[in-house]
């Protein structure tokens, strides 16, 4: 038995997860995170040349609060993206979520968790009804969630009524979520985790793969540190100003377990198998109606968690909440994440450093003083620099196969 | 031929198998058995009832009347899921890929493996023994892949055909059948087509060879059926017949009927 046999071919043989099939990845167009990752250090160095308040831990930390509520929203978009859906009512969504959680608590009284939980399950409600509407009738996605976005408006605002302006909240546990730091302890145990359980992993893997080289265990050590290597930075960076804001906490998390069942579970490989190939999905037995219904359900549901962000950012909901360019910063977010449009393609990670870059140029214009055209105007540069890649990178794809010929 | 070993045993057996649709007989009781390790193709026009039966063995019809048998033993088939299930695995022509997964995935899709060990450890794949089951297939069919972690769409179509024939091996699959596999394929394709499906024949699959190509017929199949209106109307033994004896059975011309059963 010879374990590499079938690499070898007319394409040099490589050992799995070494740098070497990392560089064949790219040659085959697939860029993975490097282009987000490249525009995230981009608007980095730009603005730290253009402000000197930029990169001060102080703004940082507020950075970080300001990308929460689309931060949570490009993730749940991704999900719908992936499967080569859209969800244009997001925003909509988590602007009537926000109005349920602050109609909950501050008419009715309602504690903050039960309130919280409520919205979520309303926003997965709404969800279930955009996805059996896309699955049992076959209307495109764009249009049922065109739909969503109108109605889910007005419901919004029917539902704050007569009242002018905004609903205050005063919910405590609502509060909290995007305005408590956590002690400086705790972050410092959970980067050390972050880091510790990352070494284990590496060392794990190193044992199983004795084969795979020098050059294969770097990669694999670069591979694993990238996040707890960022999860340091942060972690000192803000340490500086507040301590490290629970949100960030939150938002780590939703993304760590979205990631684990989009990358790491049979369900997540359904996931881009739908994306990529739905007849050739349904062929292979998988339920694509309900692998469908659970993703327009589950964006949904984080659309309403982003509602709940804001409000507790906001300390209250009105009939704007949730609207604006929200929802398009949303797709863009993931779309710069190297998420494809046409599904089948994209990263949860990418989403949220596009969602991070989009908050860092909007934070940065607004230090120096540019209005929101402005941020506008550059924001959809950045989503055109982003296209651009992906088609190209897509043109690489087409050929390779072609070039293997 | 190498075939010969296990012909007196059959895996697949079609007793009287009749569909209608509407107001079209599609399939008017067709008797049909498949041998292990034998190749057999089906022939007929088009709405001959060739695609009728293919997915009636592959559990996207059900039929009327009559049954299927697999080891002699009457099969229940309901879904695709329960063919595969059963054994029986489909080879498409346009051979069913997701381009964006890469190849251990196409091989394992809708039947991914989980990792061994608890309740939280079976949440999730277990790639090596996946890749480790790949390789194999890969090795048996004789065909190189750049790297299984490849996406499909940086595959040549002769590694795309590797593939799709590959889910067979992985499965280990006593029954496969090939819907028109070369229909859109050059010569040198073709031929590759031929190899895999001699390489399935050789480790003991029975294969049902659905094709319009005399080229495929005579270079691969060991018996022929060639189905006219819903119905069996021929038996033949490509060894002992040209490829004018099966046009005029497709046709139905006139010397069809010297070798019918």
């Amino acid at each position: 038995m010879n374990p590499q046999r079938v690499r070898k071919g007319s394409e040099p043989a490589v050992a799995p997860k070494s740098i070497q099939d990392w560089l064949l990845k790219i040659s085959y167009g697939e860029l993975g995170l490097l282009p987000v990752l490249a525009a995230l250090m981009a608007v980095l160095i730009v603005f730290n040349f253009a402000s000197p308040y930029f990169l001060t831990p102080r703004n940082l930390s507020n950075l970080t609060l300001q990308v929460g509520v689309l931060g949570v929203m490009a993730l749940g978009m991704s999900l719908v993206l992936f499967i080569g859906e859209i969800d244009l009512s997001a925003g909509s969504v988590s602007g009537v979520c926000a109005i349920i959680l602050v109609l909950l608590s501050s008419r009715f009284g309602i504690p903050g968790i039960l309130a919280v939980s409520l919205a979520i399950l309303c926003g997965a409600a709404i969800g279930g009804i955009h996805g059996k509407l896309v699955t049992a009738i076959g209307a495109p996605s764009f249009i049922v969630t065109l739909t969503g976005l109108l109605v889910w408006q007005g419901a919004q605002r029917m539902l704050v009524g007569n009242q002018i302006g905004q609903i205050l909240i005063n919910d405590p546990l609502v509060i909290s979520i995007a305005s408590t730091f956590m002690p400086f302890w705790l972050s410092l145990l959970i980067v050390a985790s972050t880091v510790g359980y990352a070494l284990v992993f590496c060392i794990r893997r190193w044992k199983l793969k004795q084969h795979a080289g020098t050059a294969g265990k770097l990669g694999l050590l670069g591979r694993s540190m990238l996040f707890p290597i960022l999860a340091i930075v942060i972690f000192l960076v803000l340490s500086n100003h507040l301590g490290v804001p629970v949100l960030l906490l939150i938002l780590a998390i939703l993304a760590l377990v979205l990631t684990l069942v989009t990358e790491h579970t049979p369900f997540g490989v359904h996931i881009f198998a739908v994306g990529g190939n739905a007849e050739a999905a349904r062929r292979a037995g998988i339920n694509v109606a309900r692998l469908k219904l659970i993703l327009f359900s589950s964006c949904s549901a984080l659309a309403a968690f982003s509602g709940i962000v804001a409000v507790s950012r906001q300390y209250a909901a009105d009939g704007n909440t949730g609207g604006g360019n929200l929802v398009l910063d949303a797709i863009a977010a993931a779309v710069i994440g190297g998420t494809s449009l046409f599904g089948g393609r994209g990263r949860i990670q990418g989403s949220l450093l596009g969602a991070l870059v989009i908050g860092t140029v909007a934070n940065g214009l607004d230090l120096l003083g540019q209005s929101a055209n402005v941020k506008s105007i550059i924001t959809g540069l950045i989503l055109l620099g982003a296209v651009s890649v992906d088609m190209v990178a897509r043109q690489r794809r087409i050929r390779s196969g072609a070039a293997g010929a | 031929m190498s075939a010969k070993a296990g012909a007196d045993l059959h895996i697949l057996e079609a007793r009287s198998l009749s569909k209608r649709f509407g107001r079209v007989q599609a399939l008017s009781g067709v008797d049909l058995q498949i041998h292990a390790g034998s190749v057999l193709a089906l022939l007929g026009d088009n709405g001959a009832g060739k695609s009728t039966l293919v997915k009636i063995v592959s559990g996207v019809h059900r039929p009327d009347t009559g049954d299927l048998l697999l080891d002699g033993s009457r099969l229940n088939i309901s879904s695709p899921r329960d063919a595969s299930a059963a054994g029986i695995e489909t080879v498409y022509q346009d051979l069913a890929l997701c381009e964006n997964l890469n190849v251990t995935q196409n091989l394992f899709l809708g039947r991914e493996r989980r990792s061994p060990g608890n309740a939280i450890r079976r949440m999730f794949l277990d790639r090596r023994s996946m890749e480790a089951e790949a390789e194999k297939a890969f090795d048996i069919l004789g065909t190189r892949i750049p790297s299984l972690a490849a996406p499909i769409s940086a595959l040549s179509g002769g590694q795309r055909q590797a593939v799709a024939i590959a889910r067979a091996i992985v499965w280990q699959s006593r029954l496969v059948m090939f819907d028109e596999p070369t229909a859109a394929l050059g010569v040198e394709q073709t031929e590759n087509v031929h190899r895999l499906i001699r390489r399935l024949r050789d480790r003991g699959v029975g294969v049902l060879l659905i094709t319009h190509n005399m080229v495929d017929v005579f270079a691969l199949a060991d018996r022929v059926i060639v189905l006219r209106q819903g119905r069996r109307v021929s038996e033949m033994d490509p060894r002992k017949c040209t490829p004018d004896d099966v046009v005029s059975a497709i046709t139905g011309s006139e010397r069809a009927g010297e070798r019918s059963p």
